[in-house]
């Protein structure tokens, strides 16, 4: 266990090194800079200023100089929000991204599974099929319009909740996080009554019957388990799915997460702000993936003693 | 009075091709502490009498007739009423004991639960039990094993784990389907063995559900030959192994390999398939793999009375000659 552990943390510096390479040369091929504005600045200025951030080097020597500075955390400065750090652009934002984040995953894993597992018992009657149904409405629908519409109706029309702003209060973090959440409830609800359905017709759940257990006990004891497994190793493509869909909402109800710095920072050429928001998303997901797995190492005794 | 008195049982299936009609109107007794081997082809309709027994049949199943167990109507309890029966009075071991174990929980966990709850065991004495329950399946290390997953075991020791399982609770009735099928031939035979002396031992009646009529000779008091969900013969071991009375009983035994007998050259194999569940034949359903088939089997035997206190569903009035002594000389 121990073994694998390692040996799953050790395979996470080739793929943030992939990860960092790809995206600090796919951002420098991109057409203009982060000092390009309507007017053309004086060429003298604009070479002052690329000494100043180090942009005149050779790019190879750029990247490695960038790679020794990341070894000691620092993603330099902001080229965009003059004033600031990386580093500090990332610490205000993360907290209210995580924030976010956590209350959207916890909505999705509650209801999703508790969704799905209700369809599941009621499997091929009515409610199944309506609440099936809905929820591939939901996978359907983006959260660019699902977001919208909710504000439409909640906001708008019936006035309950803020439009939109960030201050830490709950009735503004209803209408995001809810956005977020919703097609990844609907997702998990349909995971977790397939894989519920599957179990229920395994083997030794029928075992389980025929030791006289309770009904309402074979499925706590011997089903959940076994039918959440499935929801738990999509936890990390979730985790991914709400870092992405952040992006977007946080836009929406301007919300001021790292989302926003990432799609403002990949307009306005912000090497240093992409980068960093870049590094920090991958090393959230491969750390979420980590722990999803050892969560599933733990849950299954197949994996946890495999020699 | 019977410990089981099985009165016209019939399953049913709802499929979109139709309705499967798995067992047609079975009736046996079971005498307390006595084995019944039921044997027959696959989809004979022996597992989903078994599954009926227990209330276990899939969603789409549904049961008819009379299964009493002590005098008590088991078809149509409520749940509840089921589940203090199942594990308890009526214990189930199943044909792949490693899938039949929870992957998910070590085997003590998956013991004890019976213990605790239909006993009402503390953790304690229930542990205590179940480990005791293990030597006497002849699992060795015990409390290892209790700690382990199945995924650790062989499938004998799983199987010897089912069997220990089922008799935790002393039921007055085993019912085990097709327990050796999934097992390498020496585990079989270990597990046999391991039956035959429990079943010696305690008051425990066995229903075996197998198509090894080796195991059958060798365990049972007495066999119910099966086919398309109907009793084909019914009698004590040693008569219907002597001489069987049915042409399928026949049938099956010739196609036993043996070694003890002189002839033993070509293996015979009973010509055909089963009917089909969805549109059972009229007449006797054998009848068209039959090699004794005349103008009255187009009408539907009835399972008949003969000799002592043999029966079989045929209108044949001698025995069918063995073919294979003429053929193979």
């Amino acid at each position: 266990m121990l073994n694998y552990s390692l040996k799953r943390l050790a395979s996470a510096v080739p793929t943030l090194l992939i990860l960092i390479t790809v995206a600090f040369f796919l951002i420098r091929i991109a057409p203009g800079g982060p000092f390009d504005s309507e007017k053309a600045l004086p060429p003298e200025i604009e070479a002052n200023l690329e000494a100043k951030y180090q942009l005149d080097d050779p790019l190879v020597v750029q990247y490695v100089r960038y790679l020794g500075d990341i070894l000691m955390f620092d993603f330099g400065p902001s080229f965009h929000y003059r004033d600031w750090t990386v580093n500090e652009l990332i610490a205000q934002g993360a907290p209210v991204s995580f924030t976010l984040g956590a209350i959207a995953l916890v909505l999705a894993m509650l209801f999703g599974t508790t969704i799905g597992v209700w369809a599941a018992l009621k499997q091929n009657t009515v409610a199944d099929y309506a609440t099936m149904s809905i929820a591939m409405i939901g996978i359907s629908v983006p959260n660019f319009v699902m977001a919208p519409l909710l504000v439409l109706a909640f906001a708008i029309g019936l006035g309950w909740l803020p439009a939109g702003g960030w201050d830490g209060s709950v009735s503004r973090m209803v209408l995001p996080s809810i956005a977020l959440a919703l097609p990844m409830i609907a997702y998990i609800a349909r995971i977790t009554r397939g894989s519920m359905i599957e179990v229920l017709h395994s083997d030794f759940i029928r075992t389980a019957r025929a030791k006289g257990l309770p009904e309402r006990e074979v499925l706590v004891r011997h089903a959940l388990k076994p039918a959440l497994l499935p929801v738990i190793s999509y936890l990390g493509p979730a985790a991914a799915a709400i870092l992405t869909g952040s992006v977007v909402i946080e836009r929406i109800f301007t919300i001021p997460g790292i989302g926003s710095h990432f799609v403002q920072g990949a307009l306005n050429r912000d090497y240093t702000l992409v980068m960093g928001v870049v590094i920090f998303y991958g090393v959230l997901i491969i750390v979420l993936n980590y722990l999803v797995d050892l969560v599933y190492a733990w849950l299954d005794p197949r994996i946890r003693y495999d020699n | 009075m019977a410990l089981l008195e099985v009165r016209d049982l019939t399953v049913t299936f709802d499929t979109p091709d139709g309705v499967v009609h798995a067992v047609n109107g079975l009736s046996f007794d079971l005498e307390p502490g006595q084995t019944l081997g039921i044997v027959g082809e696959s989809g004979s309709g022996k597992t989903q009498t078994a599954l009926a027994m227990m209330g276990l049949l899939a969603e789409n199943g549904r049961a008819s007739g009379s299964v009493r167990f002590r005098g008590q109507e088991l078809l149509g309890l409520s749940t509840s009423e089921q589940t203090r029966i199942r594990g308890s009075k009526i214990s189930m071991i199943f044909q792949d004991p490693v899938s039949a174990l929870n992957p998910y929980m070590s085997i003590g966990e998956q013991l004890i639960e019976v213990l605790t709850h239909h006993r009402n065991l503390k953790r304690g004495p229930a542990r205590a039990r179940a480990i005791e329950m293990l030597r006497q399946v002849r699992i060795s290390d015990p409390e290892r094993r209790m700690r382990q997953y199945p995924h650790q075991l062989s499938g004998g020791m799983c199987q010897r784990i089912m069997i220990a399982m089922g008799l935790l609770c002393q039921p007055d009735l085993l019912i085990a389907d097709e327990p050796t099928t999934a097992l390498d031939v020496t585990v079989q035979s270990q597990i046999n063995l391991l039956m035959g002396e429990l079943s010696e031992k305690s008051s425990t009646a066995i229903v075996l559900i197998t198509h090894d009529l080796g195991v059958v000779a060798g365990l049972c008091d007495k066999v119910l030959v099966m086919y398309a969900g109907e009793v084909m013969e019914m009698a004590d071991v040693e008569p219907l192994f002597a001489d069987p009375a049915h042409p399928y009983s026949q049938g099956l035994l010739e196609s036993v390999p043996r070694l003890d007998r002189e002839d033993s050259g070509i293996l015979r194999a009973i010509p055909g398939n089963p009917p089909d569940l969805v549109s059972l034949p009229t007449g006797c359903p054998f009848r068209a793999r039959c090699d004794y088939a005349f103008d009255a089997c187009t009408e539907h035997p009835k399972l008949e009375p003969f000799d002592d206190d043999r029966w079989k569903r045929c209108f044949l009035e001698s025995r069918p000659m063995p073919k294979s002594s003429e053929e193979n000389a």
